[in-house]
C-alpha cells in the first residue's frame, strides 16, 4: 500500500473518434466564435483509497478502460503533442459524482472487497485539450458558459507548458453539532426584516413578528423550559418555520384574501382564497356531479402529494405536474433533472408509496435563444438554459427508465430570467397493497421515520425558501442540487418491493425544505414526533443540525414503517442496496421535537408551525388593456406567410429534443410525439396504454398560451384549458360523466406561474394589474372545470418568477399550464394527425371567428391585436361529445387541434406523416381571408373521413363540420378561396422548412432533405 | 453491507415469480433487472406473449445464489442504464459479472454464465443488455474465451435518439432467434451504440462466421451507413451479433418494444391500408422463434433439460 491518491487518465487510441472533443470545438465556434483548433477529451478519475501498484493497473485497464477504445495513463497529467491549452473540468465538494460511485462499484468488484459506495473514494473528472493557444479569458469562457458551472463545478484553465493543474474536492473538517440561539426579542420591524432577507427565510414582516410573538407567549415560554430549550429560538427553529411557512410549501398567495376590482365592470368582491374559491371548491362541485351519475372514480385530490383516480376496479391512476424554475435559471441542467427525479417522486410517494411511474411529460418556456444582446449579471443565455434544461430532461427521464411521452417549448423574450420547467408524471397504483387501501397515509404514534435513498449534503439548502422569492445575482451556490437517477432509480425499486410486500405504513418524498417538510407534514397526521439528527447519514462532515434538517438533498424517500416490521424492511433495503435509517418516531403529544445527540434543537407546537402562518390580504385591480386591431396589409402571397410560420420559432419542429427523450421505452407508447411513416408529423396528445394484458390506456395533454395573457388573462386561462381538452379529444379521447357510471376518468393539474403579483408603491407598482390576472385565470378555470365536469387532481403555484439584476427586472408573463390526463377505453381506437390515404374527406369541425389577436400570424406582422380568442363552452362540449360518438363508430381517419398558426399550419402539418397533398377550397363568409387561414380560434379541429363514411359523418355533425376538400396523393397542398388559388405549395418542402426550424438548427440536428424514417414511405 | 445481503433471508422477488418445477416442458425466461436495467417489464411481457414462463429477478439474488440461472432456459439482459452508463455502457455491470465472486471457491456469475451456454442454453441482451455482453466478450466470442473482442461506443452522431430503423436479418445467420425473419422494423433508443471493430482481420472473421446478424438498412434493402437509417455509424452498419454458437445473440434495438402493432409509429395509416393485419407487433416473432425452439428441445430431448437442472 503506497501512496493512497492515485490519478487515471484515460485517452481514445488514435484514430478513434472524440465526439465529445469535436462537440466541444464546434460549440465553441458556434455559441462563442471561439476557435478553438481541435480538442482532445480525457476522462479523469482520482482515487483516494489505498491501492498497490498492480491493483491500481488492474482497476485501470480491466474496469475502467474499453480495451478498443482506450489508452490508460497512471498517475501523470501531462498533456499530448500539438495541443497548447487545457480546461480540467472537477466538482465542488459535495455534488453529486455518479461517474466517480460508478467507478467505485467497479472498484469493489474487481478487489472483492465491501466498499461502501456512499462515502466518496474516487473523483471523476474532465480534462480538455485545445489545439489553439486561446487566452485565458477565453478558456474559462468555454468553461464557464459550455463546459460547467461555476456553482457546481470547479474549472481549471491554462497552458500546458505551465503545467495542468489539478482539483480534488477536500470536504471540511469535523461534524459541527453547533445549535445556534437567535434573539428575537425587542428586534425592531426593520431589524426583523433584515434577519429574514440575511437568512434567507424568505418571510414578511407579519410573519416574522407572529414567529417572535410566538416565542415571546408565556405558554411557550413554559414549554421551551420543559423541554430544555432556551427561551430564543434555534436556529434549527427558525429554519423550520421558514421551510414550512415558505411561498413554495404553504402557498400563502393562494390562500390569501384577495380584495379584487373590475374598473371596467365596476365590480368589487373579496375572495376567500383563490385555492378554495376557485379549485378545491369547483372540483367539490365537479365531483358532486359525477357521483349523482354513478361515476366515482375520483379518489384522491389536493390532500396527498398527487391525485389520484381509479381506473378500474384494480388500479388508481396518480397524477402530478410541478415546476423548478428558480434552479433551472442558475443551473439549468441540475434544475431540469433534479425537476424531473423530484416530481418523479411525488406519484412515488403518494398514499402509501409504490405506484409505478408510467410516463413524464415537460413543458419549458424560455427566452429567445438566438438572443444577441448584453446579459445581465448572473442571468445564463436562454440558449444554454435550453441546451441545459433539456440535457437534464434526458438523463432524468431516460436513465430512470420512465418514456417522455409528450410536451411542449414555448418561447418568449419574457421568459429569459427565469425560464419555467414543468414537469409532469403519470403512475399506476394498485388498489391495495397486502390488503390496505393504498391512497391512504396512516400513521400513529410509535411508527418510526426512516429515511430512505440518497445520503445528506449542503445541497439544496434553502430551495424552498429561495424559490420563493424573485432571483437576483446573488443567488445562493448551496441552493443547486445535482440529480443521481440511478440512485433514484434503486430507490424507486426498493419502495415498489416494499409496499407490495405490506412493509411500508406510508411514505412521502424529500423534497422542498428536506426532512423538515417531509417529517413535518407526515407529524401532522400522528399529531407529532422525534427526530435524532445524529442518526442521519451525511456525504461529509461539517454540517450543523439545522442544516441536516433542511437539505434538500435529492434521492431520498421519508418512510413510516412499524415497529414490527423494521427487520424485513432493512433486510430488504440491503438486498437491493438502498441505505434506510431509523431516524426517530411518531409521537402524539402535538409537537415537532429534533434532538442531536441528546441535546434538543427544536420544539415547536405543530399547530403553530402548521396554521400559525398570518393570513395574507391582497389587492388586485383589473384594468383591460388597452388594445386594438392592426391594419395589415392583404398578402399577395399566403404560401410565403405559411411557409414563414412553420419556419417560425414557436411552430417549427422540435424533432432535435423530442428524439432526445426516450419516449417509448416501456413499450406502452401509443401515440408518440412524432408519428407516421416520416415519423415527422406531429400529434395532439400522448396515448400510452397501462400494461400488456388490455388495451385501456391514458391519454395526456398539456394546454398552455401565455400570449394570450397579455390581452385578457381570463381568455388565456380559459384557451389553455380548452386547448388541453380539444387535444385529448383529437387522440381520440370523450368527455366524462357524459353516460352514468361510464368510468372515463380525467384528471387535470393546474400550475400557475407567475410573477410577483403583491402590490408594492415602490419595488412592484403593477403588483394589483398582475394579481388581478391571476384571479380572472382562476375564475376561467373554475368555468372550464364546470363546463366540462372535470376535476383538478392536483396542482401547484409559482409566484416570484422575476429576475432582478442591474436595476432591471424581467418578469415571466403570468403563466398557467394545464395538464390534462383523460382514460382512453381502447387504445386501439386513438386518433392520430396525419392524414392516412388519398381521396379522404378534409372537414374543419368547429367555429372559426375573427379572433386573431395574440395569434403567431400577428406575431410575424409585430403585432399583439386585440380580438384574443374566447372559449365557448357549451358549444365546444357539443362538439366533443359528437365527435367522440363518431370515432366510436370509426368515423374519422385523422383529427388534428388548430392552434398556433390557425388552419393553415394544421394543413400543412397533416401532410406530414406521409407525404399526401390536399386540394381545399375554404367557405365564402363574411370572414377575410386571413382570418380564415390564420385565426387561432378555440375548439376547432382539421379532421379526415373516408370516402365511404362521407354520409354517415355530415349526418352525426351538421353544420358542425365544414367540407374543405380532399386529400390527395400528389404531395402539393392547395387552397382556394373565392375561385383563386391562395395557398400551392409542395408539402415536402413545407416539411423541410419546419423542420430545419430554429429548434433543430440550433442543437445542430439539421438536414436538407429530411430527418425521417423513410423506409416505409 | 453488500456483503451482509448474502446472508439475508429475505429474497427479492419480483411480482412475476412463478413456481419452482419445470415438469411439463415449459420454456423459462429469466430477466434479470436491478442497478438502473428499465425494460425488464416489456422483456417479460414479450415472453409470455409468445408462450414462454418469465421471471423477472434482481441481479443481486443471482449473485448471491438465491435464484440459479441454471433453473431457466434462456437468460436475458434488458436494455436500462445499468449503473448509470458512467464508466461506459454496461461496463460496471459487465465487471461484476466477471470480477464479484459468487461463492467462496471464488466462481463468478460468468462461470456460470459459461457453463449456461455450454449446456445448450440462450442468453439475449438488448441494448444496455447487448452493451454488457460485448464488454464481456461473450459476443461475438469468436476466440472462444470470452474477451472483448469489439466495442459499442458513442454514436457517431453524439446523441442519444429514439428512433425508428429497419434491420434486415443477415442469411449467413444461423441463430434460431432469428429463424425465418428477413426484415425487421424496431426503435432504437441508446446514445452509445456505435459497434467499433478494432482491426480489418476481425472484421473479416465476423463477416465470414455470419455473425454480424442485424443490418441497418435503406429503402432498397441494402445496409447503409447513412445517418439516420443507419442512426450511429456502426461498423459493419451492424445492429446485433451472435456467437459462433447461435445461442448467445445480442441488439442495440428494441424488439419488446414493438410487441403490438400500434408501437409503430405508422401503425394508423398501416390499418387503414390493412384492416385484417395482425396486432401482433414485429418484435414479437424474435420471442417466438426462440421459445418456439427450446420447446422443441424440450420435447425431443428432455433427458438434457434434467441434466441441466441438476446442476
Amino acid at each position: 500500500m503506497e501512496n493512497t491518491t492515485h490519478t487515471i487518465q484515460l485517452t481514445l487510441k488514435p484514430g478513434q473518434h472524440d465526439g465529445d472533443g469535436q462537440r466541444v470545438a464546434e460549440a465553441a465556434a458556434r455559441h462563442l466564435g471561439l476557435a478553438t483548433g481541435r480538442v482532445r477529451s480525457a476522462a479523469l478519475y482520482t482515487v483516494r483509497y489505498p491501492l498497490n501498484e498492480n491493483q491500481l493497473s488492474d482497476f485501470a485497464t480491466r474496469c475502467l478502460a474499453d480495451p478498443v477504445l482506450h489508452d490508460v495513463r497512471l498517475n501523470e497529467l501531462t498533456g499530448a503533442e500539438g495541443y497548447t491549452t487545457y480546461i480540467l473540468v472537477a466538482r465542488r465538494p459535495g455534488v453529486t459524482d455518479d461517474e466517480g460511485t460508478s467507478a467505485q462499484n467497479a472498484l469493489a468488484d474487481i478487489l472483492n472487497e465491501p466498499l461502501d459506495v456512499h462515502t466518496q473514494h474516487i473523483f471523476s473528472k474532465k480534462l480538455y485539450l485545445l489545439e489553439n493557444d486561446l487566452p485565458e479569458t477565453d478558456l474559462r469562457r468555454i468553461a464557464e458558459e459550455l463546459l460547467g458551472n461555476k456553482l457546481i463545478n470547479w474549472l481549471e484553465v491554462g497552458r500546458v507548458a505551465d503545467g495542468i493543474r489539478d482539483y480534488t474536492p477536500r470536504p471540511g473538517g469535523g461534524a459541527e453539532a453547533i445549535t445556534e440561539v437567535v434573539s428575537l426579542t425587542g428586534l425592531s420591524d426593520a431589524a426583523l426584516l433584515q434577519l429574514s432577507k440575511d437568512n434567507i427565510y424568505a418571510l414578511n414582516l407579519e410573519e416574522m413578528r407572529a414567529v417572535r410573538d410566538y416565542f415571546a407567549a408565556t405558554e411557550t415560554q413554559e414549554e421551551r423550559k420543559a423541554a430544555g430549550l432556551p427561551t430564543d429560538p434555534t436556529d434549527c427553529e427558525l429554519e423550520i418555520i421558514a421551510q414550512t411557512w415558505s411561498e413554495h410549501c404553504k402557498h400563502k398567495e393562494f390562500a390569501a384574501v384577495i380584495n379584487y376590482k373590475n374598473t371596467e365592470t365596476g365590480e368589487e368582491k373579496q375572495i376567500d382564497s383563490l385555492f378554495k374559491t376557485y379549485i378545491k371548491n369547483a372540483t367539490s362541485e365537479v365531483d358532486r356531479q359525477l357521483r349523482a351519475n354513478g361515476n366515482d372514480w375520483l379518489i384522491k385530490v389536493f390532500s396527498d402529494n398527487a391525485g389520484a383516480v381509479r381506473i378500474n376496479s384494480d388500479s388508481l391512476f396518480v397524477w402530478k405536474v410541478e415546476t423548478h424554475n428558480s434552479p433551472s435559471a442558475i443551473d439549468p441542467y441540475g434544475g431540469a433533472i433534479t425537476g424531473i427525479l423530484g416530481n418523479n417522486r411525488d406519484p412515488l410517494a403518494t398514499g402509501i408509496g409504490g405506484a409505478r411511474l408510467l410516463f413524464n411529460t415537460n413543458v419549458l418556456c424560455f427566452g429567445n435563444p438566438e438572443f444577441d444582446g448584453q446579459l445581465l449579471t448572473g442571468q445564463l443565455h436562454p440558449r444554454r438554459i435550453l441546451e441545459g434544461v433539456r440535457k437534464g430532461i434526458e438523463d432524468g427521464g431516460n436513465k430512470s427508465g420512465v418514456p417522455t411521452v409528450n410536451g411542449a417549448i414555448v418561447f418568449d423574450d419574457r421568459y429569459a430570467g427565469k425560464p419555467l420547467v414543468y414537469c409532469g408524471t403519470g403512475a399506476v397504483m394498485p388498489m391495495q397493497f397486502a390488503g390496505l387501501d393504498s391512497w391512504e397515509k396512516k400513521i400513529d404514534a410509535g411508527d418510526r421515520i426512516i429515511m430512505a435513498g440518497g445520503r445528506v449534503g449542503k445541497d439544496g439548502i434553502h430551495g424552498a425558501t429561495f424559490s420563493s422569492i424573485e432571483l437576483d445575482e446573488t443567488a445562493p451556490a448551496t441552493a443547486v442540487q445535482i440529480g443521481s437517477p440511478i440512485t433514484q432509480k434503486l430507490a424507486m425499486d426498493f419502495l415498489l418491493l416494499a409496499a407490495r410486500r405490506g412493509l411500508l405504513k406510508c411514505s412521502t418524498d424529500n423534497g422542498a425544505g428536506g426532512l423538515s417538510s417531509s417529517v413535518g407534514e407526515l407529524a401532522g397526521i400522528s399529531g407529532g414526533a422525534v427526530v435524532e439528527l445524529e442518526r442521519v447519514p451525511l456525504k461529509y462532515p461539517g454540517l450543523r443540525p439545522w442544516e441536516i434538517f433542511v437539505s434538500e438533498s435529492q434521492e431520498r424517500f421519508t418512510l413510516v414503517v412499524e415497529p414490527g416490521k423494521m427487520a424485513e424492511i432493512t433486510a430488504l433495503g440491503q438486498e437491493m442496496e438502498v441505505e434506510l435509517t431509523d431516524i426517530g418516531y411518531f409521537t402524539a403529544d402535538g409537537f415537532l421535537d429534533v434532538r442531536f445527540d441528546g441535546a434538543p434543537v427544536a420544539h415547536l407546537n405543530m399547530e403553530f408551525l402548521h396554521e400559525g402562518v398570518p393570513r395574507k390580504i391582497l389587492e388586485a385591480e383589473w384594468a383591460k388593456p388597452v388594445a386594438a386591431e392592426p391594419e395589415i396589409p392583404t398578402a399577395t402571397d399566403y404560401t410565403e406567410t405559411l411557409t414563414q410560420l412553420l419556419g417560425s420559432l414557436n411552430i417549427c419542429s422540435r424533432e432535435s429534443v423530442i428524439r432526445q427523450y426516450d419516449h417509448e421505452v416501456k413499450g406502452r407508447t401509443i401515440v408518440k410525439p412524432l408519428m407516421g411513416a416520416t415519423g415527422q408529423a406531429p400529434q395532439d396528445a400522448a396515448v400510452v396504454r397501462f400494461n400488456f394484458e388490455s388495451w385501456e390506456g391514458v391519454a395526456v395533454s398539456n394546454g398552455i398560451l401565455p400570449r394570450y395573457g397579455d390581452l385578457d388573462a381570463y381568455d388565456m386561462s380559459a384557451g389553455s384549458f380548452d386547448e388541453a381538452v380539444r387535444q385529448i379529444i383529437a387522440v381520440g379521447g370523450k368527455l366524462p360523466n357524459l353516460t352514468p357510471g361510464d368510468g372515463i376518468f380525467w384528471s387535470v393539474n393546474d400550475n400557475f406561474c407567475v410573477p410577483d403579483s403583491v402590490y408594492d408603491p415602490a419595488s412592484n407598482p403593477d403588483g394589483k394589474q398582475k394579481l388581478a390576472k391571476l384571479v380572472r385565470m382562476c375564475e376561467a378555470l373554475r368555468d372550464a372545470t364546470a363546463a366540462y365536469c372535470i376535476p383538478l387532481t392536483s396542482g401547484k403555484d409559482s409566484m416570484k418568477n422575476d429576475f432582478k439584476a442591474d436595476g432591471v427586472k424581467i418578469s415571466v408573463p403570468p403563466t398557467v399550464l394545464y395538464s390534462v390526463t383523460a382514460k382512453i377505453e381502447d387504445v386501439r381506437r386513438a386518433i392520430t394527425s396525419d392524414f392516412k390515404q388519398a381521396d379522404d374527406v378534409v372537414y374543419l369541425l368547429g367555429e372559426t371567428h375573427d379572433e386573431l389577436g395574440g395569434s403567431e400570424f400577428y406575431a410575424l406582422h409585430g403585432q399583439l391585436g386585440a380580438n384574443v380568442p374566447k372559449v365557448d363552452f357549451a358549444k365546444a362540449k357539443a362538439l366533443y361529445t359528437l365527435i367522440g360518438q363518431a370515432n366510436d363508430q370509426g368515423l374519422i381517419q385523422s383529427c388534428h387541434d388548430l392552434s398556433d398558426g390557425g388552419l393553415a399550419v394544421a394543413l400543412a402539418e397533416t401532410t406530414f406523416g406521409y407525404g399526401y397533398g390536399a386540394v381545399v377550397e375554404l367557405p365564402e363568409t363574411s370572414l377575410p381571408l386571413a382570418t380564415q387561414l390564420f385565426s387561432e380560434s378555440h375548439s376547432r379541429f382539421l379532421t379526415t373521413v373516408a370516402p365511404e363514411d362521407v354520409v354517415a359523418f355530415e349526418q352525426m355533425l351538421g353544420d358542425r363540420a365544414t367540407r374543405l376538400g380532399r386529400v390527395t396523393a400528389d404531395g402539393e397542398l392547395t387552397v382556394r378561396h373565392a375561385g383563386k388559388t391562395v395557398i400551392s405549395a409542395n408539402t415536402a418542402a413545407l416539411r423541410a422548412v419546419w423542420t430545419n426550424g430554429p429548434v433543430n438548427h440550433l442543437l445542430g440536428v439539421v438536414s436538407n432533405d429530411n430527418l425521417s424514417h423513410s423506409n416505409s414511405l | 453491507m453488500v456483503q451482509d445481503s448474502a446472508q439475508g433471508a429475505h429474497k427479492v422477488q419480483s411480482e412475476a415469480q412463478t413456481d419452482a418445477a419445470n415438469v411439463d416442458g415449459t420454456v423459462r425466461a429469466l430477466i434479470l433487472t436491478g442497478f438502473g436495467i428499465n425494460c425488464e417489464e416489456e422483456f417479460a411481457a414479450a415472453y409470455r406473449l409468445a408462450g414462454a414462463e418469465a421471471t423477472i429477478v434482481h441481479l443481486n439474488q443471482v449473485l448471491y445464489g438465491q435464484v440459479s440461472i441454471h433453473d431457466f432456459d434462456v437468460l436475458n439482459f434488458p436494455g436500462g442504464f445499468s449503473f448509470g452508463d458512467d464508466l461506459g455502457s454496461g461496463v460496471v455491470l459487465a465487471n461484476k459479472l466477471r470480477y464479484r465472486q459468487t461463492s467462496a471457491d471464488g466462481r463468478t456469475l460468468l462461470d456460470d454464465i459459461k457453463q449456461f451456454i455450454a449446456n445448450g442454453k440462450f442468453v439475449l441482451g438488448i441494448c444496455n443488455g447487448f452493451q454488457v455482453l460485448v464488454k464481456l466478450g461473450l459476443l461475438p466470442n469468436m476466440g472462444g474465451d470470452v474477451t472483448p473482442e469489439v466495442t459499442l461506443t458513442h454514436n457517431a452522431s453524439g446523441r442519444y435518439e429514439d428512433r425508428w430503423v429497419t434491420l434486415r436479418v443477415n442469411p449467413a445467420s444461423r441463430t434460431p432467434f432469428l429463424k425465418g425473419i428477413d426484415k425487421l422494423e424496431v426503435p432504437v433508443r441508446h446514445g452509445e451504440g456505435r459497434l467499433v471493430v478494432p482491426d480489418d482481420a476481425t472484421r473479416a472473421a465476423i463477416e465470414a462466421a455470419g455473425l454480424n446478424c442485424l443490418s441497418y438498412i435503406d429503402a432498397n434493402g441494402d445496409g447503409t451507413s447513412e445517418y439516420p437509417l443507419n442512426p450511429n455509424g456502426a461498423d459493419l452498419n451492424c445492429a446485433g451479433l451472435t456467437d459462433p454458437t447461435g445461442q448467445v445473440f445480442g441488439l442495440m434495438p428494441h424488439p419488446e418494444a414493438f410487441l403490438a402493432a400500434y408501437n409503430h409509429p405508422d401503425w394508423a395509416r398501416r390499418r387503414r391500408q390493412n384492416p385484417q393485419a395482425t396486432e401482433e407487433g414485429e418484435g414479437l416473432q424474435i420471442f417466438k422463434n426462440i421459445v418456439a425452439h427450446i420447446a422443441q428441445k424440450h420435447t425431443t430431448a428432455a433427458p438434457a433439460v434434467q441434466l441441466a437442472n441438476q446442476h
